[in-house]
């Protein structure tokens, strides 16, 4: 396809700054999202930063306890709720699952502008927050702390959270009747790319788990602000309650974080190996079993709270059923490779690196569903290890994956391959550096949130610290790089990779309408033997 | 900088097993992580890309190997979670012959309590080879009693008692840190768990200034606080007497019956509306705001000093006295 300054796109249909704000464009509102939450991860980046270089020494001497255990608590909640949560399904599912599935748009483009707007007015909360003074309950807010004792601003930060929940539940429910019903003529189910059938697992968690998030927050605010005995036993609540109402989102919403990055996984794999991704209705079903399991094991949280042992018993026997269908995904990709023409330009390298990561957060997650091993390592560095192992191993390698793998495609501009590659390299390599040496920690005995240590933990805190100015640095060069080659990059073809999926069968960067025609669909998804040909046009 | 340290020492009974839990796990993961490490290492290279346009076969799905790799991680798992249920069903039953100590933990600071009467802050002195069972509140928020030599730890919940037991296998000294996150000085909230032999942890016992054993203390605030004026011995008062009380299974006004164990002496002195007993009106007045979590955990180990002796004429719900051990401060109550 021969790309003119003339052509029409959905970046110069229209200027201003009117024509962003008021878009219905799922397209533009993908790229309203990747600004917010853009800012959000150098904000939690910030305060990551911070953390580390005050864990540098024993002594808690960079910053005051309040101040750090602000920094800890504004870190979670920055990364876990503005960045992560709408990271990968808000930016790259809004710009590409309609496209993907061959549709004009979502099902209900107003809707998704609100749900960004909700976003906004949630960050603007938890923003104020962090401003005025902060809060400091953990992003776990667990009672009776956050709501007898925390002296913050809890109640902004658990508006935002609340705000930013609707957000959350409306992009789900937009995603569903999206796949439902605006799949393209012969897109069948099991024609879906494996990345729309990831979101549509994910959207699944947002719209049935999220809403018990907002009913925790209701409960913790009525009982802050207006003193009802809910949770707090002085006022003849139960403090345990809190923790079983917030894990029931909680755990669930690990896999809104990892699931949509799975998707981008199995496009990846795919495309820079030519194959389909082997097991393919394996890999889907894997999605919604991990989306339907994710609802029955919360307990897991819960080993040493005073849950009963029997309890206790039941949900980690029920932990250990998660690993089936990640362990089919792992298996599944690393076969997909085999007798493939694989290529390594960047996304295949961060997807390497997101098997490779998630792999070992995975099996570490093994260790803490262990009853005997997780009163040991639970509250420790070992836990912290673990989820920055699934959630910054596993899901920012797999944003970064889809943000290179899609970057011709948003933008129709290439990024410069070189730097990429040197990227890729430098944060896996920070990214191992910063969070290895926290398995031993955790193991060691640290507790996690604390300001100051015993001197033993220091030089594996040191060598923590040295990998966080790596991974630093990882981060900050595509921040460079992309925007450096929207004026300068290579200009892309409609199918730069070779890929399969309906987004490479349009321009680049795609119409407004996305498609000039409407698509139809006459095989399956990953059938290479249809971009065989003169559209394959590698580097 | 500290030296290097890269595994804790073990101080437990527990420690040895939950270490070698550990190992199995270390070896299941480290054997996986290379086994994919490789294949994607070997496979890539083996594969790789030799000119722009090839295009390999598209393959075709084995079911063979998706059930492989779906049965022969739910075997490993299931060993996994066996292995791990066993060592904490272990740990989490204490002895009948435990030694019992009582901590209180409140921002920031752990309060111990020995049955004798010695009381620390911030340190804990234990015997060798004696099993000892932690009986554990808060007084404000939520806190965790974490020995890492001991491989254990349990969360310290205001409003209920929770328990945790270790048995030490060497003298030492080590850690105590609090792991649940309860505000400023969270990571201040520590102190040192000292393993003594049992001779030094004898003469450790008996040194230290004279502050009454807990059921002594505990049966002065019982007379201070004047519950002895209707909770009279020979049952004569308006409240149920209570020698023999502690152990046994009370009936309530409406027919439902409780075990009277620490929670719920410590109810009914908090909340005593919660739980009448059966024959009697809801006339005692709660005593939350009056005693503290430490007078509380005296009142309750006074209560159970007087569970073996069965008052004259007493309340038909003291039968089970008799198997309780007579001397105050002794091995617990079997509960």
């Amino acid at each position: 396809m021969q790309l003119t300054a003339e052509r029409e796109h959905y970046l110069n249909a229209s200027y201003g700054l009117k024509s962003w704000l008021l878009t219905k464009d799922h397209k533009r509102i993908g790229l309203l999202y990747l600004f917010t939450i853009t800012l959000f991860f150098f904000i939690g980046g910030a305060f990551a930063t911070l953390i580390r270089l005050e864990l540098l020494t024993p002594q808690g001497d960079l910053v005051s306890d309040d101040v750090y255990n602000r920094l800890f608590t504004m870190h979670a909640i920055a990364m876990i709720f503005f960045f992560m949560i709408p990271s990968i399904p808000a930016v790259l599912g809004n710009f590409f699952l309609p496209i993907m599935i061959g549709a004009r748009d979502l099902a209900f483009p107003r809707i998704n502008l609100l749900s960004w707007y909700l976003l906004v007015a949630g960050g603007a909360f938890a923003l104020f927050a962090m401003i005025a003074g902060g809060v400091d309950t953990g992003w776990t807010f667990y009672t009776p702390y956050s709501t007898t004792y925390a002296n913050g601003w809890v109640i902004a930060t658990a508006l935002g959270i609340f705000i930013a929940g609707f957000s959350s539940i409306l992009t789900g429910l937009n995603f569903i009747v999206t796949v439902h019903r605006m799949r393209a003529p012969g897109m069948t189910w099991f024609r879906m790319p494996l990345f729309v059938w990831a979101n549509y697992a994910t959207s699944l968690i947002q719209i049935l788990g999220t809403p018990v998030l907002a009913v925790t927050i209701v409960l913790l605010f009525v009982e802050r602000v207006f003193h009802l005995g809910i949770f707090d036993p002085a006022r003849g609540g139960d403090p345990v309650l809190f923790q079983h109402l917030f894990w029931f989102y909680s755990h669930p919403a690990v896999y809104i974080m990892v699931l949509p990055g799975m998707g981008v996984i199995s496009e990846v794999i795919s495309t820079f190996s030519r194959k389909p991704v082997f097991g393919y209705a394996f890999v889907a079903f894997s999605s919604v079993a991990i989306a339907v399991l994710g609802f029955l094991v919360w307990g897991h949280h819960l080993f040493v709270s005073t849950q009963s042992a029997f309890a206790g018993l039941v949900f980690s026997f029920l932990s250990y059923f998660v690993a089936i269908p990640s362990a089919i995904k792992v298996f599944n990709w690393t076969a997909t490779l085999y007798k493939g023409s694989i290529s390594f330009e960047t996304p295949m390298l961060y997807a390497f690196g997101f098997i490779g990561l998630f792999t070992i957060g995975g099996l570490t997650g093994l260790f803490l569903a262990a009853l005997g091993i997780d009163i040991h390592v639970t509250d420790t560095y070992f836990v912290v290890a673990h989820f920055h192992y699934v959630m910054v191993g596993g899901t920012i390698m797999a944003f970064l994956a889809g943000m290179h793998f899609w970057w011709p495609k948003i933008t129709g501009r290439m990024y410069p391959e070189g730097w990429a590659k040197l990227s890729a390299l430098i944060v896996f390599v920070g990214f191992n550096l910063t969070f290895f040496p926290q398995f031993i920690l955790g193991y060691m005995g640290m507790p996690r949130r604390y300001h100051a240590y015993p001197p033993e933990f220091q030089v594996l805190n040191v060598l923590s610290t040295a990998g966080a100015s790596v991974l630093a640095i990882g981060y900050l060069m595509p921040m460079v790089y992309f925007t450096w080659s929207l004026k300068y990059g290579k200009v892309a073809g409609a199918n730069p990779w070779g890929a399969t999926g309906l987004e490479w069968k349009t321009a680049s960067p795609p119409p407004v309408h996305n498609f000039d025609e409407t698509p139809i669909v006459t095989h399956d998804a990953y059938d290479y033997s249809t971009v065989h040909g003169e559209e394959i046009q590698v580097g | 900088m500290g030296n290097i340290q890269l595994f804790p020492v073990q101080g437990s009974t527990l420690a040895p097993e939950v270490d070698h839990l550990l190992y199995f796990f270390l070896a299941v993961s480290a054997f996986f992580t290379l086994l994919i490490f490789c294949a994607i290492f070997f496979l890539a290279i083996r594969y790789r890309r030799r000119a722009a346009n090839e295009l390999p076969e598209a393959g075709h799905t084995g079911y063979t190997l998706e059930i492989l790799w779906s049965v022969i991680p739910f075997g490993i798992t299931m060993v996994m979670f066996t292995w791990g249920a066993s060592v904490f069903f272990k740990a989490a039953r204490p002895p009948a012959d435990a030694i019992p100590i009582y901590v209180v933990g409140k921002q920031w600071m752990w309060k111990l309590e020995h049955m004798e009467g010695r009381r620390e802050i911030n340190e804990l002195h234990i015997p060798v080879g004696k099993p000892v069972r932690l009986t554990m509140t808060s007084e404000d928020v939520i806190h965790s009693f974490f020995v890492p030599a001991f491989r254990t730890k349990q969360d310290v919940v205001p409003g209920r008692y929770s328990t945790v037991w270790f048995q030490a296998t060497k003298p030492g000294k080590y850690h105590l840190f609090c792991a649940e996150y309860c505000g400023t000085r969270h990571s201040g909230m520590i102190g040192w768990i000292y393993a003594m032999e049992p001779q030094d942890y004898e003469n450790w016992l008996s040194g230290g200034a004279a502050q009454g054993s807990l059921a002594e203390n505990g049966k002065k605030l019982f007379q201070d606080l004047a519950c002895s004026n209707c909770h009279k011995e020979d049952n004569t008062g308006r409240c149920p007497a209570l020698p023999g009380v502690f152990g046994s299974t009370v009936h309530l006004t409406g027919g439902a019956t409780v075990k009277a164990d620490e929670a719920y002496i410590r109810e009914s002195i908090l909340n005593p509306q919660a739980k009448i007993v059966a024959g009697y009106e809801p006339v005692m007045p709660t005593f939350q705001g009056l005693v503290t979590e430490d007078q509380v955990l005296q009142l309750i180990e006074y209560v159970r000093s007087i569970g073996a002796k069965p008052a004259p004429g007493s309340a038909p719900n003291s039968p089970a006295s008799a198997e309780k051990p007579a001397t105050p401060g002794a091995a617990p109550a079997k509960r």
